[in-house]
């Protein structure tokens, strides 16, 4: 098939539009405005709802509206503004909506600047929102998996009935690669027994979190952790590669991905073993695996353009089994592969230092 | 012999209702489902509820419901509608939950010219957490955050709904009612009945403000209650049409 030169921005919005999209709502900032430029052209060509709206607010909570009659929502937005959905998003998760939001990094805290980032790991997969409660997030590396893991994410939704969030970065999302429109490969959810159309020859419906009987209330809870621990068995994925006899592991998420890659091919030339493991369901988190390398392998450094999120993850995964090191820097120029490669060679003097 | 009075269809029979004593939002209920029946959409019928004293309307209509976070009921009102431009959209909302929290939203989807129906209540008071200030306290009102009663250079002024809604382009009826008397009910049911008329038409966003009692918060008789809106809050609310694109 042909491939095509585009941006991540772009890819996502055309991906999101093979994928079925059915309504587009959100509200500009930089830098993941060219999703909602490009959709707007394609949208009310094909007889799809596309809403400029007037606040992240108000487009999170069109997509909670159209994801309650069964359409396919989507929105997009970056940092301070998703900051402005947690609301929405909590909201959609208890009362399990369909959404996809396409988080689109940039740097913070406050207004930060629109350097790219991956300062938002902690607000796509701890969340910001009130309750107990999980968001599957998808982190991309190349426009390639910017297309696939959009498609992935319509289907995760629907299937899972809950948000579900794609965590790109303004460098990916600005930067052009050659990539393959593919066709939606995921099937069609039945959604005829819960979404709302009028109670036509049946009983009403209701989509609601609230509860007052805490009985029930605690059941519904458990029925959201119930999917939780489904996502957690069926949708955990990751790339892994020279992990069998690496010294070091690097980890990475998105498009730091393809730095520890570089840094990986740089040390190997000079005969360091370095492996490389990047997750990119980040919820849920592939844990397991991470405990399983870190039975050979003592060493890993944590790579991520900020200052200290997913670390704590891979902490958590590795229990104390292996050595996590952390190399980051909050925005701006990203860390290269000679940085990289320069703390995995730090690391391993340290340790010969250590053994002495 | 002839029947003269029922429950509306879409309201379920069975249900009690949990608003307190001589509140007003019960006969606003009614005739809401006087309209839907009348203009026979009610399995068509989508509602985005709100957060306040009607956060349970869940269990009076016999019709689909969205839950919506606080003030946001128009902005999921648009994504139901636009979605599905063939159902029948309301919202039926607080003034607090309309018109403070979710001004926004509600400007802009009258703006926008939503094809939706939306219903508030005003109470001048925030009633589900207790009786505070909220956008429509009248001046001097007492309430449990301004114990020595809103003062203008404090507080602000009172905030007038229907007024605002009817500046917008996007809107194609906005009234402001009361349930203070009989004939006041009256001209409400046809208020109501023409903000839904307007949008089953496709001419745009339909509204209506309805001026309630709330004797619990107020500390008054439900009698008192009306005799307050009468004397206190109709001289600062005009009751009226603001604005009817379908009047000749």
């Amino acid at each position: 098939m042909v491939k095509t030169l585009i941006t991540g921005n772009k890819a996502i919005a055309q991906a999101a539009f093979d994928a079925g999209c059915d309504c587009y709502f959100s509200y500009p900032i930089t830098p993941q405005t060219a999703i909602g430029e490009y959709l707007s052209e394609i949208m009310p060509k094909a007889g799809r709802a596309y809403v400029c709206a007037e606040s992240e607010i108000a487009s999170i909570n069109m997509c909670i509206g159209a994801a309650s009659t069964g359409a396919k929502a989507m929105t997009s937005s970056s940092s301070c503004a998703v900051a402005l959905m947690q609301e929405g998003l909590s909201y959609a998760t208890g009362d399990q909506l369909p959404i996809v939001l396409i988080s689109v990094m940039r740097a913070g805290p406050g207004l930060g600047y629109i350097y790219p980032s991956q300062c938002d790991y902690n607000q796509a997969v701890t969340g910001g929102g009130n309750g107990d409660y999980q968001i599957p997030v998808l982190a991309p590396s190349t426009v390639q998996e910017c297309i696939d893991l959009t498609h992935r994410a319509f289907y995760l939704a629907q299937k899972y009935r809950n948000p579900v969030i794609v965590l790109s970065d303004g460098l990916l999302g600005q930067m052009m690669e050659p990539a393959e429109f593919i066709k939606h490969p995921f099937p069609e959810i039945d959604n005829s027994d819960w979404i709302l159309s009028g109670a036509k020859g049946r009983e009403p419906r209701k989509i609601r979190s609230l509860e007052i009987n805490e009985q029930k209330h605690n059941q519904n809870l458990q029925h959201l952790f119930d999917k939780y621990e489904q996502m957690k068995r069926e949708e955990v994925l990751f790339e892994e590669i020279n992990t069998e006899d690496a010294d070091v592991i690097l980890v990475a998420f998105g498009t730091m991905g393809r730095n520890i890659k570089a840094a990986m091919n740089l040390g190997r030339k000079q005969g360091v073993k370095i492996g490389i493991f990047r997750p990119i369901t980040l919820f849920p988190f592939p844990e397991k695996r991470l405990f399983e390398l870190a039975d050979k392998t003592k060493k890993f450094i944590v790579a991520e353009m900020n200052m200290g999120q997913m670390v704590k993850d891979v902490k958590i995964a590795i229990n104390g089994k292996a050595e996590v090191k952390h190399i980051g820097r909050p925005a701006g120029e990203w860390l290269d592969e000679t940085e990289i490669l320069d703390e995995v060679k730090s690391l391993i003097g340290e340790c010969h230092a250590a053994s002495v | 012999m002839q029947q003269v009075f029922k429950i509306p269809d879409c309201i379920k029979k069975d249900a009690k209702f949990t608003f307190c004593p001589g509140c007003d939002h019960g006969v606003a209920l009614r005739l809401l489902g006087d309209a839907i029946d009348e203009l026979g959409v009610r399995e068509d019928t989508i509602a985005a509820l709100c957060v306040g004293c009607s956060v349970f309307l869940y269990d009076f209509f016999d019709i689909d419901c969205l839950e919506c976070p606080h003030g946001r009921a128009t902005a999921e009102a648009t994504g139901i509608k636009r979605a599905r431009p063939d159902k029948f959209v309301f919202t039926y909302q607080g003034d607090g939950d309309f018109a403070a929290i979710g001004f926004a939203e509600s400007m802009y989807t009258a703006t926008r010219g939503e094809k939706v129906t939306s219903i508030c209540i005003n109470n001048t008071t925030y009633g589900m957490t207790g009786g505070q200030m909220g956008p429509t306290t009248i001046l001097g009102q007492v309430t449990t955050t301004t114990p020595y009663g809103r003062s203008a250079e404090l507080n602000g002024y009172p905030l007038k709904i229907a007024e605002h809604i009817a500046l917008c382009d996007g809107t194609a009826f906005s009234a402001r009612v009361s349930l203070d008397s009989v004939p006041n009910i009256l001209k409400a049911k046809q208020a109501i009945k023409k903000a839904c008329e307007v949008q089953v038409k496709g001419l745009g966003f339909g509204f209506v403000e309805i001026l309630s009692g709330c004797p619990t918060n107020w500390k008054m008789t439900p009698q008192e209650a009306h005799k307050h809106i009468k004397e206190k809050m109709i001289p600062v609310f005009p009751l009226g049409v603001f604005k009817d694109v379908t009047a000749g």
